[in-house]
């Protein structure tokens, strides 16, 4: 699983500085990207992480944080084990 | 023609970012559409993108979204056959806004649409009187302008041609009220309302950044923050397509032959580049390529 952090962390840091962000901290309220990065977001872990999010998914709580994405990755990847 | 009716089917030629964010939002409520355009290609990478428009609506207001992504879009039947518009009620066209295309798809329409089908031209600049004189019974020819994202905005700009009469009027504003939105209607002259004070705005931000006045970023935050724009001009820019700026332009300078509407040589040189917005990945400022290419 920290793996998949790091993963994201790295894509996130090639939009912003992310050093100084914690894995639960909302990057939305911290008003580095907006919600249509979010959708960037979506497409990126749907490639990467061979997920398939579906229309349930599509909230934002999945995608706010590095760890609602981890925790969000752990769930669909326990769903198809 | 009864303007009272609902409308069910209707056909939008064209799958460029109008085409397809009027598709997903007829779709969206409730349309069966018949979408046209000249390739397989062209379908496919329009497929891909109403699908992510619809899932990216989806994420920003989940409580609007009534239906599965999957079911709205099984609504849309994409073609590159113009005789599948044989069976839509009403037709609304989005192509490039060049004479010469729109000549030939009014021929197509000409053939395969009855006298009764309302034409809805959407374009930002073109003559719906002239347009209207490429097919039978101009009075049911009306301009159509939406704005983009389609799905987002509730207003559209309806120009009333030469020839069209209120039964039209009154036929699309019943679309647009089916589809959630109202329509504003305005006299037939080049550019309309939006276009004409919009596209010089532009064009005249564009040379304020050739002529080293200001970058981009700040021309867009004075006019955020100065005058309460939700965006800058080169932001809408982008948004748009810078192509379709160029082109608007153009038709603008032909028009009222009034060099006020000259392109900015910037422009022109940033559409030769291939920098178009953020459709390419790049305009005034840098996109990934992966955004949902109609928001």
């Amino acid at each position: 699983m920290r793996e998949h952090r790091t993963t994201i962390r790295e894509f996130l840091g090639q939009y912003f500085h992310i050093g100084g962000i914690s894995d639960s901290e909302d990057i939305f309220s911290l008003g580095f990207v907006d919600s249509m990065f979010a959708m960037q977001l979506v497409l990126f872990l749907e490639r990467t992480f061979d997920v398939q999010v579906e229309d349930d998914d599509l909230v934002m709580d999945n995608f706010k944080s590095v760890d609602s994405m981890t925790s969000f990755l752990a769930r669909k990847e326990s769903a198809t084990a | 023609m009864s303007a009272q009716k609902r409308f069910q089917t209707v056909g939008v030629v064209g799958a460029g970012v109008m085409g397809c964010g009027l598709a997903q939002s007829l779709a969206a409520s409730g349309h069966d559409v018949v979408l046209v355009d000249l390739t397989p290609e062209v379908l496919e990478q329009a497929g891909k993108t109403i699908r992510q428009n619809l899932r990216y609506s989806r994420l920003r207001a989940p409580s609007s979204a009534k239906e599965p992504t999957s079911a709205v879009l099984e609504r849309v039947h994409f073609t590159t056959d113009y005789e599948a518009l044989g069976r839509a009620e009403f037709v609304i066209e989005n192509v490039t806004e060049r004479w010469d295309i729109k000549k030939e798809v009014y021929g197509h329409l000409h053939r395969i649409c009855g006298p009764e089908v309302i034409i809805g031209v959407n374009t930002s600049a073109i003559s719906i009187t002239k347009v209207s004189s490429l097919i039978q019974n101009p009075a049911r020819v009306i301009g159509m302008h939406f704005m983009n994202p389609v799905p987002m905005k509730p207003l559209v700009e309806l120009i009333r041609g030469y020839y069209t009469d209120n039964g039209t009027i009154e036929a699309a504003s019943t679309l647009l009220a089916q589809m959630g939105k109202e329509g504003i209607v305005v006299e037939d002259m080049p550019g309309f309302v939006t276009n004409r004070v919009l596209m010089i705005t532009v064009n005249e931000a564009v040379f304020v950044v050739q002529d080293g006045v200001a970058e981009a970023k700040e021309v867009d935050r004075i006019f955020r923050g100065c005058f309460g724009h939700t965006m800058g001009p080169l932001e809408t820019a982008d948004l748009i397509g810078l192509d379709t700026i160029l082109d608007s332009l153009v038709v603008l300078y032909e028009s009222y032959n009034d060099d006020k509407y000259r392109p900015a040589p910037l422009l022109k040189k940033l559409v030769a580049a291939g920098l178009l917005g953020r459709k390419s990945g790049h305009g005034f400022y840098p996109y990934s390529v992966d955004s949902p290419s109609s928001f």
